[in-house]
């Protein structure tokens, strides 16, 4: 039986905002685009901050890209705050499913302690490497240009703190607080990570959005997330034996293939623009993703071993094509 | 056989440590100063971040999980209300003068809170108040959102809303709340917090939140009671934030009582000046009437800020300096506002009205010393004129205060009867001012507030003084936008289609 | 003496939150408005996980609250078992 609810209809006056007609055309516009652009203040401010008066409150002059428009950077998620609190809600669900699973069947204690030992040596430390991704990309949220870049850095930030958090609940579970403390002196004075603290530590103090934005999602995370979750979580451990690990990080490996798209949309859209942008974005790139391949291998080596240095560099050989297909050549 | 190892039972507040400050480390390749570059220069002293308590403890997938189920409630209710021509239920369509203000005006602010914690989020040197100070942004970039999704229906019925995001940075009524949140940003980290976190976040929100959204309640506005609720929620914890760090700043080094002191003074006013919007908005915007902004002030203002105050007096902290004078100006405020609304209703992006014989009944029986005495008087002398077919209307606009930048309609505290103002002169140039308050906050920082971007003078610097020009640049059509609320696009309407939606004809 | 208050939505879920409130806190006063449901206690407060789960019948996570709040007035002090408002006057 067909039922034709009924309500009256009324004559709308519009379809949607002024600025969003302009946009996109006289016609009923998305949430996303609703909520995303064009609602950050862009002229005729009131006083330059005390902290920085080199600066305007809303500045793109802060970094060395140059775009005619900022809102040509449009996430391909299309991620607003309702859609991407909603995606992650549902990976939280599995993965709470997961973390339950692994711990009511004491799956954890099933894991050879020379497995665990790896999974522990290479995955906690690097809680403390995602707090620096939490702090970068709030950097660039914060002083980056215009709602489509900057909220999608703001959910990158606490996706981040999410990860170190899932990494530090694997301690808890898999090593009890020494296993986390344990991590903590590894990160501080540990050889193998002397290098990737470093990298975070310097990567603190650069204030450009955009190098910033290269130097952790573009190539930092483009080489630690296959290298530990792919090649080593996935590639080694699961197929030794080790697959609740995989289950207690399948959050990564989901969140890395998601949030790729992203950033390649972000280099590829500044790239295209101009030789200026894409000569810019090749010697960061270049810069910091060389860097990465280098402090990344002593990682790599806990588990590896003399696997490593042919694993890193496959994965930077993939990196350097990812990176072709979106304009920049290294 | 599995080997049980009896696990530590952790609780909630040392699990969360693990969780959160447990992440950050001494850095050793960088200073500390090199890495927070702004945490000094206020001359706020903090000795031992570790000593910051830990308001709500939210884990990242915790917020997730509640936060999405607050989302997926909140979007049903407005896709119900949007499919239902839920519109239809306001008391009246002269209701949504309050909701224009608010789109036009206090959303912006939300987005610009947003900025500035996750600015925040990044420049504090404990992971604790970096974490706290993130999930704020997070928060301000659902309350701009949301608001904006509630409120796209109305949009599409109504005029005044389609140009929010032209006038923002350009109409004269948007500059309030706009120059309230820039002056927070370009603080430092610690004023900032003591602006937006503390005074407007808690001593203030319910001022703004619980008369907004009460009013849409009592008014048929299921759109943007469901926004409020959702967002009071994150509210809860924006509270917290904000008395923990006026509490950190004080228990971490007695030299920062007169530094914070002279923020709440400056901040109360500044946030007070923001609120006579509010109130102007309770009295006169509101067909359904809730309360008086005076009733409004009581319970939220006194009440709430009495009981808060007085806990803060154990750190040497008192009542902000400009309160006695506040709380004198709650009988006045909302009056002087909306007479000037009324004439000046050429510039703005929403109407005005003279109040009906039983509105004026109300107001009387609330502000029982004032407005029969100065208000009621001018109100039946506009009505007068409207008869006669000339109407009140002035085409210009009352100097803008420098630091406030409202249009000087107050009065001087004790004389209702004669208009308060106070000139600064400073490097050859005379300044205006509304108040001692803003007087205060303009000579303590002069070398800030001369640079406020002043939207009426604007209109003579840049356009010559060509009003048509001027309505062209904020995006506001004459005729539909502006003027009163009778004879108006919006009251026809509402009137023809509630007419369609419960009749036959 | 002060008054911590608390403000909640006023939906099926929180009814058995506001009677657990009334009877672990024998001094507040409800008060019911559109929407809302606003209690006032002098001086503290105190939410307990125990008293909601005996009325509700199932496990509560405090934290769920978060879902309801509207407004609340005093210092926090959140653990695993309650939730207490309080002002030091």
């Amino acid at each position: 039986m067909h039922i034709d609810l009924r309500t009256v209809a009324l004559e709308p006056q519009r379809n949607t905002f002024d600025h969003l007609v302009r946009r996109f055309g006289d016609k009923a516009a998305s949430r996303y685009q609703e909520g995303s652009y064009d609602i950050q203040a862009a002229e005729n401010l009131h006083y330059r901050p005390t902290w920085d008066p080199e600066q305007a409150l809303y500045d793109t002059s802060i970094t060395k890209i140059v775009l005619k428009d900022w809102y040509v950077l449009k996430d391909p998620r299309q991620f607003y705050y309702n859609t991407y609190t909603l995606a992650r809600a549902r990976q939280q669900d599995t993965t709470e499913a997961n973390f339950s699973f692994v711990e009511s069947r004491g799956l954890g204690a099933m894991l050879s302690e020379e497995l665990k030992s790896i999974a522990l040596n290479v995955l906690i430390p690097l809680r403390h490497a995602a707090w620096g991704s939490n702090m970068n990309n709030t950097f660039v949220c914060g002083y980056g240009y215009g709602t489509v870049f900057t909220q999608a850095c703001m959910y990158q930030a606490m996706d981040q703190l999410g990860i170190a958090q899932y990494i530090s609940r694997l301690g808890l579970l898999l090593g009890d607080t020494e296993a986390l403390t344990a991590g903590k002196e590894a990160w501080l004075s540990a050889p193998a990570w002397q290098p990737l603290r470093h990298y975070v530590e310097d990567c603190l103090v650069v204030r450009d959005p955009f190098e910033l934005f290269v130097a952790q999602n573009v190539a930092l995370d483009g080489l630690l997330y296959p290298l530990v979750y792919e090649r080593i979580v996935d590639g080694f451990l699961s197929s030794q034996g080790a697959s609740a690990v995989a289950m207690l990080t399948q959050f990564m490996n989901d969140w890395f293939d998601e949030t790729r798209k992203w950033v390649d949309a972000v280099i590829k859209t500044a790239a295209a623009e101009s030789d200026h942008n894409r000569e810019v974005l090749q010697q960061w790139t270049d810069k910091w993703s060389t860097r990465a391949a280098t402090v990344m291998l002593p990682i790599v080596k806990l588990a590896l071993g003399d696997q490593s240095e042919e694993t890193v560099g496959e994965e930077v050989a993939s990196f350097k094509a990812r990176m072709k297909k979106i304009g920049i050549e290294i | 056989m599995d080997t049980q190892v009896t696990k530590k039972k952790l609780g909630l507040k040392e699990r969360y440590k693990l969780l959160t400050r447990d992440l950050g480390w001494e850095p050793t390749h960088h200073t500390r100063d090199e890495i927070y570059p702004y945490v000094k220069y206020e001359g706020i002293k903090i000795h031992d971040w570790d000593k910051w308590e830990d308001p709500f403890r939210l884990t990242m997938d915790a917020y997730w999980k509640y936060q999405a189920e607050k989302e997926r409630k909140f979007y049903a209710i407005i896709d119900a209300h949007a499919q239902n021509n839920g519109h239809l239920n306001l008391t009246d369509a002269r209701y949504l003068t309050a909701i224009k203000i608010f789109l036009q005006a206090i959303s912006p602010g939300e987005y610009a809170a947003s900025k500035g914690f996750a600015r925040m989020g990044r420049e504090f040197g404990g992971v604790g108040t970096q974490v706290a100070c993130q999930m704020q942004a997070l928060d301000e970039i659902r309350h701009a959102q949301t608001q904006i999704h509630a409120i796209s229906n109305y949009n599409k019925y109504y005029n005044g809303f389609h140009a929010f995001s032209d006038s923002r940075d350009r109409i004269w009524y948007t500059s309030v709340a706009r120059s309230f949140f820039d002056d927070a940003m370009s603080a430092g980290p610690f004023e900032f917090m003591i602006a937006i976190g503390f005074s407007f976040e808690y001593v203030l929100t319910n001022l703004l939140f619980v008369p907004f959204m009460s009013g849409a309640a009592y008014n048929g506005d299921m759109a943007t009671v469901t926004f409020g609720f959702s967002a009071q929620s994150d509210e809860a914890r924006h509270m917290t934030l904000g008395l923990e760090c006026i509490k950190f700043m004080l228990e971490q080094d007695p030299d920062n009582l007169p530094i914070v002191q002279r923020w709440i003074d400056k901040w109360f006013w500044r946030g007070m000046r923001v609120l006579s919007l509010v109130g102007a908005m309770m009295d006169y915007m509101l067909p359904k009437r809730v309360m008086s902004w005076k009733e409004a002030f009581d319970i939220y203002g006194v009440e709430n800020g009495g009981a808060l105050f007085n806990d803060l007096a154990r750190y040497g902290i008192t009542a902000p300096k400009g309160w006695d004078i506040a709380a004198g100006a709650i009988e006045h405020m909302s009056h002087q506002l909306f007479l000037g609304l009324y004439q000046w209703s050429f510039g703005t992006a929403f109407h005005g009205w003279i109040p009906s014989d039983d509105d004026m009944d109300w107001l009387s029986s609330k502000y029982p010393t004032t407005f029969d005495k100065y208000y009621r008087p001018r109100w039946e002398h506009i009505k007068k004129l409207e008869a006669e077919g000339t109407p009140f209307k002035n085409f210009g606009l009352a100097k803008l205060c420098q630091t406030c930048q409202l249009p000087t309609v107050f009065t001087e505290p004790g004389d209702p009867t004669l208009t308060c103002h106070r000139e600064v002169d400073y490097k050859g140039e005379k300044y205006h001012f509304c108040s001692d308050g803003c007087k205060d906050i303009f000579e303590n920082e002069p070398e800030k507030y001369i640079q406020s971007w002043l939207p009426m003078p604007a209109l003579f610097s840049e356009l010559g003084g060509d009003i048509g020009a001027w309505m062209d640049w904020v995006g506001l059509r004459n005729g539909i936008d502006n003027g009163d609320y009778v004879g108006s696009q919006d009251q026809v309407n509402f009137d023809k289609w509630r007419g369609m939606a419960t009749s036959n004809k | 003496m002060s008054n911590v208050f608390i403000a909640l939505q006023t939906n099926e879920e929180t009814r058995p939150i506001v009677e657990a409130i009334m009877i672990d806190n024998p001094h507040a006063v409800v008060k019911r408005e559109p929407a809302m449901i606003k209690i006032d206690a002098p001086g503290q407060m105190i939410v307990r996980k125990e008293t909601i789960e005996g009325l509700v019948g199932r496990t509560f996570d405090l934290q769920e609250m978060h879902i309801h709040l509207i407004t609340l007035s005093g210092n926090v002090d959140e653990t695993d078992d309650s939730l207490t408002l309080t002002w030091n006057n």
